[in-house]
């Protein structure tokens, strides 16, 4: 019961100010900048991500936000900065071991590998296989059993995904909508403490769009912290506990969904980008 | 035209000791490209590395065959780890640059006047470094039938060759059907992708860089053995950019392709040669066209001409499925 | 009859045993050309052949630096090389290596020998040598950069590695030996008719007749850049078919003398085809940079999707890349072929300096082409100075290498995510 007020606790005590700090932050970030040529594209002071809850990273086109995951799960380096996910520092370290810490990410270009089956992306999301060792894939006998173990988890995260007949198609074969799905299914299957959502609305139907709300909700209800880039404003006002929002490589504004709608700075960094266009209207 | 002849000369060929050794180099190639998305354009440097590991150690040195032999793995071992460390964290086109150029500077000092005295220059190694093996012939009267034809010592290699390719062809299966081949796959469609799974993607490469590197220096001892010669400029691109025909002609990403492809294509390579060369001989193709020092170079061209076309209209080969296209990928 | 030699060393691991069977009522003898540090035909240089049963021999290299002796028997023959008659500037890069031995095993070879010379080691001072290797080093940079600058643009706006491009400088090589050799025009004549048919064939024709159709079909680039090592083979081949395998000299202009400038000796014909080559630099980075035409080329290079929607007709872009392209690299073939001779491996043996240099200077950066063309070309003459001549080229190739690895997207490429 508690954790699943947390997300929303959180929000109620909390200063809504650009690097405000959060009762028990499972990632900061401090001084992070980075430049291409003569362009910042990066420049974040200090921020910090509550344990739990859900987060949401907005901003106009360019604002820096991929840039600024890369940077956080190790695709790319900052110019300058560190931050830290559960106290640990990940200056410098690769991603494949940010991911193993914990921290895993999906990508604005869905990245659904598609020469391989439904199931074999999702196989190819667990942790710890022995099979995947050069050595012992030779002998089958070893990995066997475990691999059955897997198969049973991912296809409880296909049905729920309703992905489940899907199982033996190529990731080729879905539609752009449920190879988002994919994604995230294949993501949980690392069995991550956060995830790093870049774009999951993008490209993606209506009717698809509930259901993943639904998923990340129960991600959170899970315990997870979840961290998103999203143009789509419903959404974002819809299930997110704290909005965070970037302009030109900086935050300019923190806050609850409500309090940031409304901020002058905001509209003022979109109506820059989006002149006369409606917030709350689709894409980007 | 005798007809029996060249069916003889072409079964032969199709089954004999350098469809083995194609099957070897492709068969490395494969696990490099066909299943990691590595373009390796150096296989012919594997192949020097285990042939010239063979015959120097024996010939100058009068170590052991086998202990040789093992030398000759643990080289190209080193090899590849000399090649992937710097290599393999950049782009597809940088690798194939850089393969190819170690590849060519194994074979520039291999045949250099400067280490002549170790490695034979220009003009190789030939000496009967294949003695230990070739002892534990059971077949030396060899096999004499009018469509098949070997002489001991190769029909020797034939059936000892025919088994390694076995063996590891089956291996092969084992692993890119396991965790560890699906680590593979996924990694031939998307780095980053796997990388965000936790997969150490770089260590995944240099393993499959490894293991298709010793294999194909297993060509370089059949190579080496088969001829019980080693000559350089036999290790030069050519080398590896036919092995690519013959993963390509099979259809890359198959396991048992590779065999496949290099009996295919050392049938057409043979049959056509000896068509030209009855043709030439028997008048049928006029001197003034093609004289008989030149079908060795005909054949070069078709076999170039082979693989434009081989990539133009059926780059999936004989076995590849369209849809699984390994070459037509991400640009 | 090199020719044999030559298809022998090339397929003799990849042919059954069908060739010997001839070869028994073939001359058995022993032969070799010798050549000085930049390739060029020494004439005139006396050789002592030694061999079993008394056999003795006294010959000199003929005006294209070529020597041969037939030989009675098997056994072991040795081949001392008269170091006095060497030019000046030319002498044995190892002086053990003035007698060289082989083994003949059996009747009907023919063997091959290498001496290893190069500039003078006792006769020219350390500066000297290096005065004349960078003007050698700087000469090679220039003929890497004409073939590296249309290789950049092409890969540039087509995306294509074209693996053919090497055989470009020796189609127009051919060219210029057969307009000169074979129907007698002077080469002043015989050149330029080259260049004009190596932009016309290998640039218009090859990108109209083979490449358009395949971008059309939306051939992948990697399925293309196989493609282009296919018709890399299929070319050669077939030039050692037309040409055979020996390398052709243009008889004008064969033995020319050197001059004198300052520490350096280079040939008149070499200054001229230099100068020209820079001609040939300026001109095609001042129509990159100040023609329409060009400007489009980058453009598309840039963002072709960009360019296209800004009216720019990439085809037309494409084509005129690919004639200058070719040009560019035809008139490398050109200078090559006029100072040291043509043979089919000339493509082969250029085209990895020549990905060596685009690769270092940063694929895809015209400019970057130049820088590394030119560093290339120093480095391998240059590192001849502290390692023998005939490994020159590992020298380059593991300089690149270690640059790759240092600095992965080259000397002036943009800082990409590489790998």
């Amino acid at each position: 019961m508690q954790k699943r007020n947390s997300g929303a606790d959180f929000a109620l005590t909390t200063s809504q100010t650009p690097g405000s700090s959060k009762p028990d932050p499972i990632l900061i970030a401090d001084k992070i900048t980075r430049q291409f040529g003569g362009l910042t594209a990066v420049n974040v002071n200090h921020v910090e991500i509550q344990r739990g809850s859900i987060t949401a990273l907005i901003g106009p086109n360019g604002a820096g936000k991929t840039t600024f995951f890369n940077l956080l799960t190790g695709y790319d380096s900052p110019n300058s900065g560190t931050w830290s996910f559960n106290g640990k520092a990940l200056n410098g370290i690769p991603p494949h071991k940010v991911a193993r810490l914990g921290m895993v990410r999906t990508f604005q270009l869905t990245k659904a590998l598609y020469r391989l089956t439904v199931m074999e992306n999702m196989l190819l999301g667990a942790r710890g296989q022995k099979g995947e060792s050069v050595l012992l894939s030779v002998f089958p006998w070893i990995w066997r059993a475990q691999e059955a173990q897997i198969q049973i988890k991912a296809t409880s995260i296909l049905k729920k995904f309703k992905l489940i007949e899907k199982q033996d198609d190529f990731a080729a074969a879905l539609s752009g909508g449920q190879r988002k799905l994919l994604e995230m299914a294949r993501a949980l299957m690392v069995e991550p403490e956060m995830v790093m959502l870049d774009e999951p609305m993008a490209g993606v139907n209506p009717a698809l769009k509930q259901s993943l709300l639904e998923h990340i909700k129960d991600l959170r209800s899970e315990g997870k912290t979840v961290l998103f880039v999203e143009h789509d404003m419903d959404m974002v006002h819809e299930i997110s506990d704290w909005v965070i929002v970037m302009a030109q490589g900086e935050i300019i504004a923190e806050g609850t969904p409500a309090s940031v709608m409304g901020n002058s700075q905001v509209i003022e960094a979109y109506l820059g980008a989006h002149h006369d266009t409606d917030l709350s209207s689709e894409g980007a | 035209m005798d007809i029996l002849f060249i069916i003889q000369q072409t079964l032969s060929a199709t089954l004999g000791v350098n469809a083995i050794i194609f099957a070897l180099a492709a068969i490395g190639l494969n696990m490099h490209f066909g299943y990691t998305g590595l373009l390796n354009f150096g296989q012919a440097g594997f192949l020097a590395i285990g042939a010239y590991s063979v015959a120097v150690p024996v010939i100058s040195f009068g170590i052991s065959l086998w202990i040789a032999l093992l030398i000759g793995i643990v080289n190209s071992i080193l090899f590849a780890l000399l090649l992937g460390v710097p290599t393999l964290r950049l782009r597809a086109d940088y690798l194939a640059i850089v393969t190819i150029a170690a590849a060519e500077i194994v074979r520039q000092i291999a045949r250099s006047a400067t280490f002549n005295e170790s490695l034979g220059g220009s003009d190789g190694i030939t000496g009967k470094f294949g003695k230990e093996f070739f002892d534990l012939n059971p077949f030396k009267e060899g096999l004499i039938t009018p469509i098949l034809r070997f002489n001991g010592n190769d029909l020797w290699v034939v059936i000892t060759g025919w088994i390694l390719v076995a063996i590891i062809t089956f291996i092969m299966w084992v692993m890119v059907n396991s965790p560890w081949g699906r680590v593979m796959r996924a990694i031939r469609e998307d780095e980053d992708a796997v990388r965000s799974l936790g997969k150490n993607v770089y260590l995944y490469k240099m393993q499959s860089l490894i293991i298709g590197g010793v294999i194909g220096s297993m060509g370089g001892f059949v190579y080496a053995l088969s001829r019980q010669s080693v000559q350089p400029d036999n290790y030069g691109t050519a080398l590896t950019f036919f092995a690519y025909t013959v993963l390509i002609l099979g259809g890359a990403a198959r396991v048992f392709a590779p065999i496949v492809g290099a009996m295919i294509f050392w049938f057409l390579i043979v049959f056509i040669e000896q068509i030209l060369r009855a043709g030439v001989n028997s008048n049928l193709i006029p001197d003034w066209l093609i004289g008989v020092n030149q079908v060795g170079q005909i054949r070069f061209m078709l076999m170039g001409l082979g693989l434009m076309l081989l990539m133009i209209f059926r780059p999936q080969g004989i076995f590849g499925d369209k849809k699984e296209l390994a070459l037509d990928a991400k640009a | 009859m090199l020719s044999l030699i030559t298809i022998l060393s090339a397929a003799a691991g990849i042919s059954l045993a069908a060739e010997p069977a001839h070869a028994a009522d073939a001359p058995t003898k022993l032969y070799g050309v010798v050549t000085g540090s930049n390739e060029q035909p020494l004439a005139g240089v006396g050789l002592s052949i030694q061999g079993p049963d008394g056999f003795s021999a006294e010959i000199k290299t003929d005006s294209l630096g070529a020597w041969e002796v037939l030989i009675p028997t098997k056994g072991t023959y040795s081949a001392t090389i008269n170091e006095g008659d060497l030019p000046s500037g030319q002498a044995l890069t190892d002086p053990t290596k003035g007698t060289v031995k082989a083994n003949v095993f059996m009747l009907g070879v023919e063997l091959r020998l290498l001496f290893p010379v190069g500039p003078g080691v006792e006769k020219a001072t350390m500066l000297e040598r290096s005065a004349q290797l960078t003007v050698d080093g700087l000469i090679l940079g220039l003929i890497i950069a004409l073939a590296a600058l249309g290789l950049n643009l092409i890969f540039g706006t087509t995306g294509l590695t074209n693996f053919a491009h090497g055989e470009i400088l020796t189609f127009a090589g051919l060219l210029t030996y057969y307009f000169s050799a074979i129907a007698k025009l002077p080469v002043l004549l015989a050149a330029p008719i080259a260049v004009l048919l190596s932009a016309f064939i290998s640039g218009f024709l090859q990108d109209r007749y083979l490449w358009k159709p395949l971008r059309k079909r939306g051939t992948g680039l990697i399925a293309m850049l196989v493609v282009s090592i296919g018709f890399a083979i299929f070319l050669r081949y077939f030039f050692l078919f037309l040409f055979g395998g020996d390398t052709r000299q243009l008889p004008q202009y064969a033995g020319q003398a050197g001059l004198e400038l300052g520490l350096v000796n280079i040939t008149p014909k070499s200054i001229l085809t230099t100068v020209i080559g820079i001609g040939f630099i300026v001109f095609a980075t001042l129509w990159l940079l100040r023609t329409r035409m060009g400007k489009a080329s980058r453009a598309v290079a840039d963002n072709p999707a960009l360019a296209s929607a800004s009216g720019i007709d990439v085809q037309k872009v494409i084509r005129a890349v690919w004639i200058l392209g070719a040009a560019l690299a035809g008139y490398a073939g050109v200078i090559v072929t006029v100072n040291q001779g043509v043979s089919f491996l000339m493509g082969q043996d250029m085209l990895l300096l020549i990905f060596a240099a685009v690769t270092l200077g940063g694929l895809g950066t015209a400019n970057g082409a130049l820088v590394g063309s030119l560093i290339i070309g120093l480095f391998v003459q240059l590192s001849t100075l502290f390692i023998p001549t005939e490994l020159k080229y590992v020298g380059a190739l593991i300089v690149l290498i270690l640059i790759l690895i240092v600095r992965p997207q080259g000397i002036l490429g943009r800082k990409e995510r590489i790998g």
